[in-house]
């Protein structure tokens, strides 16, 4: 498949647009790490994964498991984009009675495969679900998203274990490496050193995309991801929090952080001033 | 009315039969150990069925998160670890990843309370059944019976949603026959009686038998009911025996708060109130020692069931 920079490009900017206009109606969300994970779910959902949106449970799907579910809220947008459920469905965010929570949950949201919300829990969860489809001989990928500080966790490194004891070659892992979690940086709180590294120990094919952000060096790591066929992959994404969006990047931390109407309209005219400059220009700059 | 009788297998070797023989029949059903199947009996099991059984190493947080992920593509997971490390050890696992999740895992905690004997205090599941019966929809069974187990084993791999049974592994006695029915969420009356109703679960099932025994040699009739479903627990049974004697002693191999004695309690203060006592562990901590005496030590015995009995039939009359 030839990847399209441009409409991925775009995609994931829609994503982002969506994100910020998603949490502005609730007024507070979880920002920064929403936006991080934007260009990976852009990639996935447009270049990359085996679904259907008119049939989310369709049996040979890809999986997604979001273990740091509180970037639900970039899922979520990506989903809609898709057609999973109406645009207007992402104004409901953790209100009353609503299909999308916070934290992702495959009972309530179409498209969503598995419930976490506890961080380091979407790993062996995703792990039984490609060791199940190894088992059965399917041919489909489970894609799992952990955050660099979930990394703190002990689960992730028992599943680290794990996967690699079991050669799950069809889960692929991307650690949104942003360099922040709730409470400062992951060098301030718990250093975490190489993330490559210590996924190699532990048996993987870890694999460095140095602009985490860069859709085309997203896209060119889970083909390499793909090539491996002995040993599962993880993918090391060196993002920016809050990426893609001025207010955001500069701030110490938009972990969680308010959305007013003034910030969405400023955003927003940023957004469609990136969306001129790559429609105007192939090789822009994101 | 039930028999006690010394049974010849141990309830370990019952599991792992009967564990070969679900997968036999239904090669979706699985087993994981987090490197227990030696003291479990499972071994000749991983062996012998590589894509259907799987030593994943001493992590049950992952263990439970893996099969709770084979279970949602339509896996049918046993786990087992010491009933400590099943439950405690992973209660969020088993929580967000299994309950919240509505994932379909079948655990296994074996040597429930005093039978964890020579592994002691840090091995001594006292808690397990209070940690896991505040789970929404998590069903509790509480066993030490090789007919009972069977069933157990059997019906819950039939059944979607999460479970949780104890065993004692090494044990041996047996009171009922193979044609024993048996429902989940009903009790069983092991032994009709008037006077005063002992309601037991596991291995204090035993305990409540030879208790109503010694009662019987006083001209106390002691109705003695199996609850080895905890979780649901048979509300309906509770209130027709205490309707019907007007006293409740409840006997379980775990501590008084939060089990079977408690699970009783709420039904009676709701529905049907008469005085009750519970046997157990009085909210202390396990520690090494041989059953007999670990029983006898956390006044869990036969004795201690019937000084019971006689305590809430003064406080009836």
């Amino acid at each position: 498949m030839n990847f399209d920079k441009k409409k991925i490009d775009l995609f994931a900017i829609d994503i982002r647009e969506n994100i910020v206009r998603t949490i502005a109606s609730k007024g507070t969300g979880h920002v920064g790490g929403s936006l991080s994970i934007a260009d990976t779910l852009a990639v996935l959902y447009g270049a990359v994964m085996n679904v259907d949106p008119e049939n989310p449970n369709k049996e040979d799907r890809d999986y997604i498991v979001l273990s740091k579910g509180h970037a639900g809220p970039a899922l979520y947008a990506a989903l809609a984009l898709k057609g999973y459920f109406p645009m207007e469905t992402l104004q409901t965010l953790n209100k009353n009675d609503t299909i999308l929570p916070s934290h992702t949950d495959r009972l309530k949201t179409p498209g969503v495969d598995l419930t976490t919300g506890s961080l380091g829990q979407g790993t062996s969860l995703a792990a039984g679900a490609a060791l199940a489809d190894k088992l059965d001989g399917k041919e489909n990928y489970t894609y799992l998203i952990v955050g660099d500080g979930e990394l703190d966790e002990g689960q992730v490194w028992e599943f680290a274990l794990f996967t690699a004891h079991q050669n799950l070659s069809n889960l692929i892992t991307f650690v949104d490496a942003n360099g922040k979690q709730l409470d400062g940086t992951t060098e301030q709180i718990c250093r975490l050193g190489s993330i490559e590294k210590k996924f190699e120990s532990f048996g993987f094919n870890a694999i460095t995309v140095e602009d985490g952000n860069d859709t085309e060096q997203i896209y060119n790591a889970i083909m390499s991801a793909k090539a491996e066929k002995g040993r599962p992959s993880a993918i090391v994404l060196h993002t920016v929090k809050g990426a893609g969006i001025k207010r955001y990047t500069k701030m110490a931390n938009c972990h969680s952080v308010a959305v007013g109407k003034d910030e969405l309209e400023e955003i927003l005219r940023e957004l469609d001033e990136k969306r001129d400059q790559i429609r105007g220009c192939r090789n822009a700059e994101n | 009315m039930q028999k006690i009788k010394t049974g010849d297998v141990e309830l370990r070797k019952v599991f792992s039969e009967t564990l070969f023989e679900l997968m036999d029949s239904d090669p979706d059903i699985m087993y994981l150990d987090a490197d227990l199947s030696g003291a479990i009996g499972t071994s000749k099991l991983i062996a012998e069925k590589p894509e259907q059984a799987i030593d994943v190493g001493i992590m049950e947080a992952n263990m439970v998160g893996v099969a709770a992920g084979l279970s949602v593509k339509g896996k049918i997971p046993f786990v087992h670890s010491f009933g400590t490390f099943s439950t405690r050890r992973c209660a969020d696992q088993v929580f967000l990843s299994g309950c919240y999740n509505r994932a379909n895992v079948k655990i296994i905690g074996s040597d429930p309370g005093v039978s964890a004997q020579s592994n002691g205090g840090t091995h001594m599941p006292l808690e397990d059944v209070a940690v896991f019966r505040a789970f929404p929809e998590m069903k509790i069974f509480d066993v030490a019976e090789p007919n009972l187990l069977r069933f157990i084993l059997k019906e819950t791999s039939e059944e979607y949603g999460m479970t949780y049974t104890r065993f004692p592994r090494k044990f041996k006695g047996t009171y009922y026959d193979e044609r024993q029915d048996f429902k989940i969420g009903k009790g069983v009356v092991l032994r009709e009686g008037r006077d005063v109703t002992i309601i037991a679960s596991g291995l204090e099932v035993f305990e409540a038998l030879h208790a109503a025994e010694m009662l019987s040699a006083m001209y106390i009739d002691a109705e003695v009911i199996d609850m080895f479903t905890i979780k649901p627990v048979d509300a309906e049974l509770i209130c027709a025996s205490a309707s019907k004697t007007g006293a409740i002693v409840t006997a379980e191999n775990h501590n008084i708060i939060g089990g079977l004695g408690s699970a009783v309690a709420e039904v009676l203060a709701e529905h049907c109130p008469v005085p009750m006592k519970r046997i157990g562990a009085r909210d202390h901590f396990g520690e090494v020692g041989d059953q007999k005496f670990l029983i006898d030590k956390f006044a869990m015995s036969s004795g201690d069931i019937v000084l019971a009995a006689q305590e809430v039939l003064s406080r009836r009359n």
